[in-house]
């Protein structure tokens, strides 16, 4: 586990940070930039020095004001990939892949370049110079090259800004293996809030160098005193799901969730396999009474629990499912002529169409979709 | 072809800048370093000091070199008297004054070299955990070769012409420190030396054209080397 809590004064930037990562699955700090988030990857590699507190690794001492404790950079075993990613200019990418791994005793060396050539897919590159690879091939050696540091954790400091959209879907894919098949906790930095939802188990926002909230996904993206933090316009409840049944013939796929079930298009997943589905709060609409003769395939009743400030002509409303989530923007119109209130009983309308972001759960392996 | 009067100047000038370029190179790449990288009171002394020879006229560095370096100067005198060393009126004195010379501007190549990289990638070294020698011999020393480089050549084609320095400091004598711009000196004093003037300064255009050619040569060479089209 990551524990850290770090105070730092940057001219009249103030940072004043402290959170816990999970030994396992990505941790996104995820806030505007410009709020801290990558001063915080950089204290806990030790590239820049916090005025005062702490940072702790699996009980390993990194850091610590009070006892006087600062780990020089090359002996903290941090993984770092940089936005820029920062290959060596004069080296092949085999021999960037193993500057770390050189550098670790013999004894410590438990991730080898084979399979973390094939997983990230780069065993063509090899013997290529990074100045001829692709932007997010050069990012995908960043990562192996972190790698096989034999890191204790992770660090990723936005891999994927500088990446156009393209290169992006191309890289994704790979984190989320990360992810999902190595026992190394990462720490991701974003202000993508579709990266984060794609990739994060536990979230950390991060403004004005201060941590707002933390905690999972599917908590923090149906906070409504977050203003919109996450997602904005397209904010929405993240419900982590299970693949349950398939029905080629009516060409539906049913998921299960704590709380009830959903319909969506036929997916080719199979049974069991763990999902994350986004419900923008704008393709919900809510309901007093079951409708009859409807379209929609998604009827989910729950009770509203909280009612959000007005902005503009809309409103958000979050409704419990009974063990989950789920947001609903309505008008304030619809909200008077209701009467829709907090312990109001309502039926939330979900299109199965509206199943515009699916991905897979951060449990799950990866799944072309 | 060439006299042997000639072979001698020429041999005895690769010899004298060969000598200068090799002993300085070290030297200029600590200088470049410190200046480069460090932060310290005096700074700016420092950097003056290590450019005065390229704004001083070089009689005056003849000079200096002389009244320290001479059998009677203080670093010259131990010199001879623990090692036996003298370096009055001796090639290797030409190789010094050439040295001293060209060492502005072999420290000032190699230092845009240092400033040249980008800082990030040592950081990326330390966090694979390497030292701060194990930084420098990796990515810093190999990412300013081509820097060291260009500095070496310009500093060899300024030593093949050092003059006044020289012929200060060693005076000029034939086979010892008659190095080609003092053969040139010497032709056109005596009389009808015109043809060996103009014969020694073609020479001479030669020769310092080759080695230009060459560090821009390699140059590209080494740039390609460390991955930079």
């Amino acid at each position: 586990m990551l524990d850290i809590a770090i105070k730092r004064r940057q001219g009249s930037f103030d940072l004043d940070i402290a959170f816990q990562a999970p030994s396992q699955g990505v941790t996104a700090l995820f806030g505007p930039s410009g709020s801290g988030k990558s001063s915080v990857i950089n204290a806990i590699a030790g590239l820049s020095r916090p005025d005062a507190g702490h940072i702790l690794l699996d009980g390993a001492v990194l850091f610590d004001s009070a006892r006087r404790v600062d780990v020089p950079v090359e002996k903290r075993r941090v993984g770092y990939v940089f936005q820029d990613s920062r290959l060596f200019p004069h080296m092949s990418v085999l021999d960037n892949l193993l500057y770390g791994l050189r550098r670790v005793p013999q004894g410590e060396r438990r991730i080898e370049l084979e399979p973390v050539a094939k997983l990230l897919g780069i065993d063509p590159l090899l013997k290529r110079r990074p100045h001829t690879l692709s932007g997010g091939e050069r990012q995908r050696v960043a990562v192996g090259r972190a790698l096989l540091a034999q890191p204790r954790i992770l660090l990723m400091d936005e891999p994927l800004a500088s990446l156009d959209a393209a290169r992006k879907a191309e890289i994704l894919p790979y984190i989320e293996r990360l992810r999902d098949e190595l026992n190394i906790p990462i720490v991701f930095v974003s202000h993508s809030a579709d990266e984060v939802v794609r990739l994060a188990t536990t979230l950390v926002l991060v403004a004005d160098g201060r941590v707002r909230a933390t905690g999972t996904v599917a908590e923090l993206s149906v906070r409504l005193d977050l203003d919109g933090a996450i997602g904005g316009p397209e904010a929405g409840a993240v419900l982590d799901t299970t693949v349950v049944s398939h029905d080629p013939d009516s060409r539906l796929t049913a998921l299960r969730f704590n709380g009830g079930e959903l319909t969506v298009p036929l997916l080719s997943l199979g049974i069991g396999q763990p999902l994350r589905v986004r419900i923008q709060a704008r393709d919900v609409i809510l309901a007093l009474e079951p409708p009859s003769r409807i379209s929609v395939h998604n009827m989910l009743e729950g009770r509203i629990i909280e009612l959000g400030e007005a902005t503009g002509p809309s409103r958000d409303v979050k409704i419990d499912l009974g063990g989950s989530f789920l947001l609903a923007r309505v008008t304030q119109h619809s909200v008077e002529r209701l009467g829709l209130a907090v312990g109001t009983p309502v039926f939330a309308l979900v299109k199965s169409v509206a199943f515009d972001r699916v991905f897979p759960g951060p449990a799950g392996k990866h799944i072309a979709l | 072809m060439l006299t042997p009067l000639e072979i001698e100047a020429v041999s005895l000038s690769l010899w004298v800048a060969s000598w200068s370029t090799l002993t300085v190179l070290p030297l200029a790449i600590v200088a470049a370093l410190i200046l480069a990288r460090a932060e310290f009171w005096g700074k700016s002394l420092f950097d003056g000091i290590i450019h005065l020879p390229l704004v001083l006229p070089p009689v005056v560095i003849g000079y200096l070199l002389l009244i320290t370096l001479g059998t009677r100067g203080v670093i010259g005198s131990w010199l001879l008297e623990t090692f036996g060393i003298r370096l009055i009126f001796t090639s290797a004195g030409a190789s010094v004054a050439a040295g001293v010379m060209s060492f502005p501007l072999m420290v000032r190549a190699i230092r845009l070299a240092i400033e040249a990289i980008d800082g990030g990638l040592e950081a990326a070294a330390r966090t694979l955990g390497a030292g701060p020698i194990d930084r420098f011999l990796t990515i810093t020393l190999p990412l300013t070769l081509p820097g060291i480089l260009s500095g070496a050549v310009m500093a060899f084609a300024a030593s093949l012409g050092e003059f006044g320095a020289t012929i200060t400091f060693v005076s000029n004598i034939p086979g010892e420190t008659r190095t080609l711009p003092l053969a040139i000196y010497t032709a056109t004093q005596t009389p009808d030396g015109d043809l060996e003037a103009a014969r020694l300064v073609a020479l001479s255009f030669t020769l310092s054209l080759s080695a230009l050619i060459l560090s821009e040569w390699l140059g590209r060479r080494v740039r390609r080397m460390m991955g930079r089209p």
